[in-house]
């Protein structure tokens, strides 16, 4: 009877740890990356479990049979949370936040309950201390075994959904194993029988579709048909078409609409590459798509391209996928085009190679980590790669949206000893979007550009170089490692302009 | 919340308990300095030495202090010196260990911005190429790679990170209060001085303590915070942080001096928005260890433990053993630079002048553990800051730890990683507290820390991969009541004729700039008496 509640004790932490991580895993992925939405949920769990564990003193009457139900509601509610979320967020149903925190709360009381309630059932059997000792070792055990799973197996190879069921399924198991156990003491139960195996079946049912749910739930929140779904270590990759328009997602993030990309990715490369006739060697950071690398390869004279992307997943898909390689002219394919799967950072820092351009098209600086590739730090260590008379330019966030963000990158690449010459460009779907051209030397501007460019044009260039009032330049600090000030800002500013 | 505290703690003891102390630890090492030899040296039974070796000047003990006489010898062109060091690699209390995922500190792991009179600081960090332009700037520019990335620090209180050391969350209306008031005190402190230096200055040997001030040093900072209505739990508990941070030692037994010098002894800044942030390397202050070390190839010469030492006829014979070779050898010096721990000169100088053996008898050395966690991948997102460099827990017995690969620029998630965990065995007699370190086995110590950890941090057990203790028997001063005795002080400064005394203890506080500055000022004296002017004075 002890080892069988013991191992319930197993089963219940694991469960209880299964249904937070979930929890926040599915907040941080569908609200963004921020790290604050994992943690906000993870506080606000906790803070149940231990309003559940103060309110399990006032459960009175029969404990086994409280301990049963609790056990069936918690299955059910922690086991569906994932999926009920994701589709009502998917159908952009009531305010998601709400049922986000809602379901949390009441799923974290309700494992705030459990262990003080076997507590209680197992105090009749053993000696306190040894008791406590006992259910606290194998509590930290199961949420042990949980810490090391999810992150290893289960989300990646289950998904959250599927996670989620098969822990509701294991708490609604232990309640049919507590009704086993306990018959003796639960006379006239049928009820109890009922409910279980109403649990088992419902979760049972989630677990065979849940697959399907999930696809057709992501589709819902492309608006437009799903062409490619896929997740790599490092990001989630979503190809939608609708019509003539495909676009691209990474972590729910639109990096592209095949509309209007040629604005954007003319804009990132030509204004700098234009003015260097005698620009041969190129690199490219970030920009995995392989569109800035179309753009490149406009020019006859240049010999190579080096396009480091941490992706393999990314330059894989836009090197092979028909529809893609189609939009970016097979770029990556391309015999002058070498593309290295490595972190950025690290590559300078082990590469003594020097380039002509280059091209640094990074994800915005929403986390520190990110926040480093944008800093005078990291701009010294890309000087070090310049060529003489060499330019970078810098995809640099919405000089409209994100205007202090967006001027703080200029003034950084300034501080790191820059000649800038910053500019921007309207992309619709993007919205104003900014760029800043960097050398070691005043950067000019172009007199010809190459043929077949669809939105520049030598006689407009000038007009992406001046700012209108409610873009231009404010007094800000640079970007330094030792303030970052950049993410506090950029995370302030598209706060405010989100809402 | 309150389940998951007490997890952290009991859970894990009572699954240690059920795996037999050792099943779910991690591996690793009992490490530190050679405590039997420290031990065997005060006994003297060492054979005669098999070699002689003549040499101008003998610098004992290669931690800041040695290093930097050293480096203050060369930058004059002075090369006729050897450095002897007990242990198998220098740096002492700021050695550092290297491995495949990044270089680590085992000791000291940050350096202030140093202040406008720590001008020997300021020149040892121009020369290594950190400090750019002029060093006497009042703020100068700092090589970035080396000036603490943010996030810098934060606090975990009431399961939550906060930015930041010092409790700013969750505090009563009082508390703030209090907090405020004794900031406001701690800049009048600093602010404090006349026209020959300030009041709280560093190094030491320019601070000017006034009769009001000095009366700080008859009380505990435990006791001056009594007096002046201080109670408030939150700030009390950061002051005792702090001291056992900087001393090694318990704010009820800290000099109130010492413990205000912590906040009013530091004005060091730096340009371009540097602010007063702190130097810092993967090694910790290993990396100036490193650096220095590299520039004394033949002259730098470990595993060699100095357990004689004598004056005669115008010369110092230094008696050294070395365990590998078993034999000692005899260097025959025209001067010396002891820049070992001062309690160890009377054990191994029996001519020792009384009045100086007396000076140097009222020291003790706190006790440090120090571990190092080899991490397969930072410990998950909490809830609060995310992870920075330095990251504490609020009531712990630790001080938490810093995290190795922090000044590193990465853009993806994050791969493994070390963490530095420090934990001062304040609050207890010193001798009783080494005698524990020594005693603990190693998995004891790993238990304590991972349950410490895990109270933040649920997923350490699983993702740490090693843990190595590290143990600093004697390890920092202790800066008790009556430590800034001035005529105390003086004795030593005054050294024992061709013996210049050189090391931390000379001032009773354990810091980098204190071992710098003693290190340089009796290389400046040897220089002086060897050559007459010199070019420059730093110390
Ligand atoms: C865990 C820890 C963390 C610290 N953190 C910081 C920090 O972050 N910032 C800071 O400023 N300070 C810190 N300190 C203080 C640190 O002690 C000083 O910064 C500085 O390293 C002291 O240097 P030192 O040369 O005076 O002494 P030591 O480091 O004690 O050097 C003395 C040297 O002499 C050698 N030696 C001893 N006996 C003999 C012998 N008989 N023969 C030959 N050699 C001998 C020793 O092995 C040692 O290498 C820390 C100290 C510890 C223990």
């Amino acid at each position: 009877m002890q080892h069988a509640l013991l191992a319930s004790v197993f089963i219940i932490a694991s469960c209880g740890l299964a249904y937070e991580l979930v929890a926040a895993a599915l907040a941080s992925y569908l609200l963004g990356d921020s790290v604050t939405q994992f943690s906000t949920i993870i506080g606000a769990y906790l803070f149940a479990m231990g309003v559940g564990s103060w309110l399990s003193r006032y459960v009175g009457g029969n404990l086994v049979r409280r301990f049963i139900q609790i056990e069936m509601l918690v299955g059910v509610l922690g086991g569906f949370a994932a999926v009920g979320l994701f589709l009502a967020f998917a159908a952009q149903m009531g305010p998601f936040r709400v049922l986000l925190y809602l379901s949390v709360l009441a799923v974290g009381t309700l494992v705030g309950l459990e262990i003080p309630l076997v507590m209680r059932i197992l105090k009749r059997e053993v000696a306190f201390k040894e008791l406590v000792s006992r259910v606290l070792a194998v509590d930290y055990l199961g949420a042990l075994a949980v810490s090391v799973l999810f992150p290893l197996l289960l989300a990646p190879y289950l998904g959250l959904m599927r996670t989620g069921l098969l822990f509701g399924l294991l708490n609604v198991g232990v309640a049919v194993w507590a009704l086993y156990l306990f018959r003796a003491q639960l006379p006239r139960s049928r009820d109890l029988y009922l409910a279980a195996g109403a649990s088992v079946a419902l979760l049972a049912g989630g677990l065979a579709v849940a697959g399907q749910v999930s696809d057709t739930a992501e589709s819902w929140l492309y608006a437009d048909e799903v062409i490619h779904m896929e997740s790599s270590p490092y990001q989630r990759i979503v190809v939608t078409r609708w019509r003539d328009d495909i676009r691209l997602f990474l972590n729910q993030n639109l990096q592209f609409s095949s509309r209007d990309e040629y604005r954007y990715h003319e804009a990132l490369v030509h204004p700098g590459l234009a003015a260097l006739p005698g620009a041969r060697r190129i690199l490219v950071l970030g920009g995995g798509d392989g569109f800035a690398v179309r753009e490149i390869l406009r020019y006859p004279q240049i010999q190579s391209v080096t396009l480091v992307d941490l992706d393999p997943a990314m330059t894989r898909l836009f090197a092979t996928a028909p529809l893609l390689t189609q939009l970016n002219g097979n770029a990556l394919n391309d015999s002058r085009v070498t593309v290295v799967n490595a972190d950025a950072a690290i590559w300078l820092e082990e590469n003594g190679e020097a380039f002509d351009f280059v091209v640094v098209d990074f994800p915005d600086p929403s986390n520190f980590a990110l926040g480093k590739l944008y800093s005078t730090g990291f701009y010294r260590l890309l000087a070090r790669h310049l060529a003489p008379g060499g330019r970078i330019v810098v995809q640099a966030t919405s000089p409209y949206y994100a205007r202090r963000s967006y001027w703080t990158i200029v003034a950084t690449l300034e501080a790191a000893g820059f000649r800038t010459a910053p500019y921007h460009a309207l992309v619709p779907s993007f919205g104003e979007w900014g760029y800043v051209l960097a050398g070691r030397e005043a950067p000019g501007l172009p007199t010809a550009y190459p043929e077949g460019l669809r939105f520049l044009t030598v006689a407009g260039t000038a007009d992406l170089f001046r700012f209108p009032a409610d873009m231009e330049r404010l007094p800000v600090e640079p970007n330094r490692l030792n303030e970052q000030s950049l993410v506090r800002l950029f995370e302030q500013e598209w706060h405010g302009a989100a809402r | 919340m309150r389940r998951r505290e007490f997890l952290g703690a009991a859970g894990a003891l009572a699954l240690a308990a059920c795996a037999k102390g050792t099943r779910s630890l991690p591996p690793g090492e009992l490490q530190g300095g050679n405590f039997a030899l420290g031990h065997r040296l005060g006994q003297g039974d060492f054979p005669a030495a098999a070699e002689i070796r003549p040499v101008e000047v003998l610098i004992v003990g290669a931690g800041i202090a040695g290093l930097s006489a050293a480096w203050r010898l060369q930058r004059a062109g002075f090369e006729d010196f050897a450095l002897l060091e007990l242990e198998a690699s220098p740096g002492g209390n700021s050695r550092y260990a290297r491995s495949p995922v990044c270089a680590h500190p085992l000791g000291a792991h940050y350096l202030p911005l140093p202040n406008p009179e720590a001008r020997a600081v300021r020149a040892l960090l121009a020369d290594l190429g950190v400090l750019k332009g002029d060093p006497w700037a009042l703020k100068p520019e700092y090589d970035e790679a080396y000036l603490c990335h943010s996030p810098q620090e934060r606090l975990y209180r009431f399961g939550v990170w906060q930015e930041g050391l010092v409790p700013h969350l969750g505090l009563a209306a009082g508390e703030r209060e209090q907090m405020a008031r004794f900031f406001a005190r701690m800049a009048d402190f600093k602010a404090l001085g006349d026209s020959r230096g300030r009041t709280f200055a560093l190094p030491l040997a320019y601070a000017r303590p006034d009769a009001s001030t000095a009366a700080l040093d008859r009380l505990t900072l435990f006791d001056w915070l009594k007096a002046e209505g201080f109670d408030s739990p939150s700030l009390h508990w950061y002051l005792n942080y702090a001291c056992r941070d900087d001393y090694g030692t318990d704010y009820r037994q800290v000099s109130a001096w010492a413990g205000i010098h912590y906040f009013a002894g530091r004005t060091g800044e730096g340009g371009l928005g540097a602010g007063d942030t702190v130097l810092t390397a993967p090694e910790g202050n290993g990396w100036i260890v490193r650096r220095l070390a590299e520039r004394l190839p033949g002259r730098l010469h470990t595993g060699l433990a100095v357990h004689g030492l004598r004056q005669e006829e115008g010369r110092v014979h230094v008696d050294a053993w070395s365990e590998n070779e078993g034999r000692s050898l005899r260097y025959q010096a025209r001067q010396v630079i002891w820049a070992a721990p001062l309690f160890l000169l009377p054990r191994v100088a029996p001519q020792l002048p009384p009045d100086l053996a007396a000076a140097i008898a009222p020291l003790s050395h706190a006790p440090w553990l120090v571990a190092s966690l080899h991490l397969a991948a930072p410990p998950e997102a909490g809830a609060g800051t995310p992870l920075a460099w330095d990251n504490v827990l609020y009531d712990s017995p630790g001080l938490g730890y810093v995290v190795a690969t922090h000044q590193q620029i990465r853009r993806a998630p994050p791969g493994p990683t070390v963490l530095t965990y420090y934990r001062p065995l304040s609050g207890e007699d010193p001798r009783l507290a080494r005698q524990r370190l020594l005693d603990t086995p190693r998995e004891i110590w790993a238990e304590a820390i991972l349950s410490d950890l895990g109270r933040a941090h649920r997923d350490i057990r699983s993702l740490t991969t090693r843990l190595d203790v590290f143990r600093h028997g004697h390890a920092m001063a202790r800066p008790l009541p009556g430590f800034l005795d001035g005529a105390r002080r003086a004795r030593l400064a005054r050294g024992w004729g061709r013996v210049r005394l050189a090391h931390a203890d000379m001032s009773g506080m354990s810091l980098f700039e204190e071992a710098n500055y003693w290190g340089v000022r009796a290389a400046e004296q040897l220089l002086r008496e060897a050559g007459g002017r010199l070019a420059e004075r730093l110390a």
